[in-house]
């Protein structure tokens, strides 16, 4: 029996049970437990007065590069940034080298997460190699431990193999998690087509390349009747898609990430290569869409697309820099000034960070239920900090939100009852 | 007032960052070197002793001929890299070939590219100053300013006057510097060709779309032709060449709509009959040339303004 841990006087968030108010949170051997009339006299305490208790922060889309570009991000430093964020798990894309796309790689990866500062969920590949072409093993992945299927990176161009991989996902239980790009329209776009991009001569990415993939997506998911995820989502249109479908009964569950309801195309201006990323940013218009979509229920959740690159794939010119951002340290400060500018209540907050990638991805938390596992996030909503390239915990320093003033934080981070993350004054 | 102008800017990147004022002192500038040409001994000593890397990673001949012929002109030395494009697939970074020249002293930089932004990312890196020769589909603007002192040339101005620009606009960067220097300087800028030539919000630059070149072109006082690129068959923005100029060939029969003083122009090299017919590029009214031996002008002005050249218009 481990010692046990008391998280005294915080706000306990935990909408799944509908709980909203200040107590103790009682934790031993990795669960959360019932308070008992008298705590051991060797008691862990912390004290979370003023903060905010949820259940851990989950990120269900993340890129850790181990294997193949450790260079860039390990699944060490990975957790350790998914940590210092508030997150107690990830769901990392299989977008390795090799491709996370037979059974050998994710044991590889599960392996490698099991010393990690948060739990580590594997993503495979939709098709051989992210190829495009046929199948992977999704039968033997499952039993390896991936707990979905995307192509993220490489959209699944041929409608076909997309219907087919829904239906054979379906069979053995596997979320499919859809990277929704038309390519022949995107292909070679650096930014979003509109007038920043014709004021920077940069190749424009039209909206159009993501509404007609989303479109594909919830058309297929009406054929074959089977639930389709649809990742970052960076688009007014590809919301509204998104909204319509939900309410004719379309099995659809869609994410957005913090940069899209932060920080429109302008931030591209003087070609900043941190700005860069793949769907890119968009307009304003699209940026209150967004914001709207959190609002009203469209988006079921927040993810980062955390995609650590160094200064070898940004310190270039704009059109041959990689594309995406690192998010696991700033996607709570983005989603927190949500709460502040009333866009969303706090409640809501967990349901789209925690509750809500639980329940998709079908892994366990979300929730603080005596029993439940003892995976929580203590948050201090006020705790002001300058997001320095010093105090980044990722391998990789790509961030737009470089020297921001941010405001809110994870103060505690639990993983099954270990301390992951301890910054409480 | 004039008096107490003087020249900014350290690195020259874009049209958008002059001032009009900047535009008028730049021009006149040129109009006082335009003179040596016709000098018997084509020299002055005013760069003696200056260094100038002609850094171009696109083939170019006119702009780095132009370039290079002014930088002689002003007494500098001037080395020539065509970097080949594949050299950055050998493993060196733009910022790494910059620091490699940087530590070679020069004092001017001439970078032409194929990303737009790229001479922006090199002046963040590098002490020397920053000359534009033309970045991916941003902007050209020297051409824009040669552009500019071939009108004010021969028109004795620039506001009021009407410009129609015909073909590729998206993809042209001297037309986004026209666009934006003209504008700036008061005259209309209308843009014209297939509308998969036409990129989003150009309005915003300062342009009025025209539905068709006639309508661009009707009471124009200059008529500017784009290049068609060949790999625009393949992306495909154009059926074919000769559907083009059937509809955007800049000819006898279109010009007929504008004033009869008419300017035509071409930043070259021409496909002839394509986008301009022979007749027209030869014919009277076409400055094509004298937009040539004005480039060779303004990019001595611009060489002499960066190193911080103070004489000016010699008016």
């Amino acid at each position: 029996m481990s010692k046990t841990q008391i998280i005294q006087n915080g706000r306990i968030i935990d909408p799944v049970n509908g709980v909203d108010h200040c107590d103790d949170l009682w934790l031993r051997d990795g669960r959360i437990i019932a308070p008992e009339s008298a705590a051991p006299a060797d008691a862990l305490y912390y004290d979370a007065w003023g903060k905010w208790v949820t259940p851990g922060l989950i990120d269900m889309h993340v890129h850790l590069r181990e294997p193949g570009e450790e260079y860039k991000e390990t699944i060490a430093s990975g957790t350790l940034a998914a940590a210092a964020g508030g997150f107690t798990a990830v769901a990392c894309m299989p977008n390795t080298k090799p491709v996370n796309d037979t059974a050998a790689v994710t044991r590889f990866i599960i392996e490698q997460a099991s010393q990690g500062a948060a739990r580590v969920y594997p993503v495979g590949a939709i098709s051989k190699g992210s190829g495009g072409v046929g199948l992977a093993e999704y039968g033997e992945l499952k039993a390896a431990g991936v707990v979905a299927v995307s192509d993220d990176g490489q959209p699944v161009l041929d409608s076909q193999l997309m219907r087919r991989a829904m239906e054979y996902a379906a069979g053995h239980n596997l979320l499919v998690i859809s990277h929704a790009e038309e390519l022949a329209l995107s292909r070679n776009g650096v930014m979003n087509e509109g007038v920043v991009s014709t004021r920077l001569g940069l190749r424009g990415i039209p909206v159009a390349a993501e509404a007609i993939m989303v479109y594909r997506e919830l058309a297929l998911a009406e054929l074959t009747g089977h639930h389709i995820h649809i990742a970052h989502v960076s688009t007014a249109a590809a919301t509204d898609l998104i909204r319509q479908a939900k309410k004719r009964g379309v099995r659809v569950t869609a994410e957005t990430a913090p940069h899209y309801f932060s920080l429109t195309e302008e931030a591209v201006a003087g070609y900043d290569t941190n700005a860069k990323m793949n769907p890119p940013l968009r307009t304003e218009a699209d940026r209150q869409a967004i914001r709207q979509g959190l609002q009203d229920g469209t988006f079921d959740a927040i993810a980062t697309d955390h995609a650590p690159h160094s200064v070898l794939e940004k310190q270039v010119e704009f059109d041959r820099a990689a594309n995406g951002i690192i998010g696991l340290e700033t996607s709570l400060p983005l989603t927190l000034a949500l709460v502040r500018e009333g866009v969303i209540e706090a409640a809501r907050l967990v349901e789209l960070m925690s509750v809500a990638p639980a329940r998709i991805l079908g892994v366990p938390g979300g929730s603080l239920a005596i029993g439940s596992i003892a995976d929580i996030t203590v948050i201090d909503p006020e705790r002001r900090f300058c997001f320095t390239k010093e105090k980044i915990v990722s391998k990789s320093k790509n961030s737009p939100f470089l020297d921001w003033e941010l405001q809110g934080k994870a103060v505690l981070t639990v993983c099954g009852g270990r301390i992951t993350h301890n910054e409480l004054s | 007032m004039m008096n107490e102008y003087r020249f900014q800017h350290r690195h020259l990147l874009e049209m958008g960052q002059f001032s009009v004022e900047d535009i008028r002192y730049i021009l006149n500038t040129a109009r006082s070197f335009k003179e040596i040409a016709g000098r018997p001994i084509k020299k002055v000593p005013t760069l003696r002793g200056k260094t100038i890397i002609n850094f171009f990673f696109e083939p170019s001949t006119r702009t780095r001929l132009s370039f290079e012929i002014a930088a002689k002109r002003m007494s500098a030395d001037t080395f020539n890299i065509a970097a080949a494009t594949s050299s950055a697939q050998k493993g060196e970074t733009l910022i790494d070939t910059a620091r490699n020249l940087e530590a070679m002293s020069p004092d001017i930089i001439i970078i032409r590219h194929s990303s737009s932004g790229a001479p922006l990312l090199l002046s963040q890196n590098v002490n020397a100053a920053i000359i534009n020769a033309g970045d991916g589909i941003h902007e050209h603007p020297s051409q824009g300013l040669l552009d500019l002192m071939t009108v004010r040339e021969h028109k004795g101005r620039i506001e009021g006057l009407t410009v129609a620009i015909i073909g590729d606009i998206a993809h042209s960067r001297v037309a986004h510097s026209d666009i934006i220097g003209f504008t700036a300087m008061g005259a209309k800028v209308r843009v014209a060709g297939p509308a998969s030539f036409m990129p989003p919000m150009i309005e915003s630059l300062g342009a009025t779309v025209c539905a068709t070149a006639a309508e661009a072109v009707a009471g124009a006082d200059v008529v500017m032709a784009l290049r068609i690129q060949q790999e625009r068959l393949h992306d495909p923005s154009i059926p074919s060449l000769r559907e083009y100029a059937s509809f955007y060939g800049v000819n006898r029969k279109l010009l007929e709509l504008a004033r009869r003083d008419v300017l035509v122009m071409h930043p070259g090299p021409i496909n002839r009959g394509v986008e301009m017919s022979p007749d027209v590029a030869d014919g009277t009214g076409s400055v094509i040339l004298d937009q040539v031996a004005n480039g060779v002008a303004i990019r001595m002005a611009l060489l002499y303004l960066v190193m911080g050249g103070e004489k000016g218009g010699h008016e």
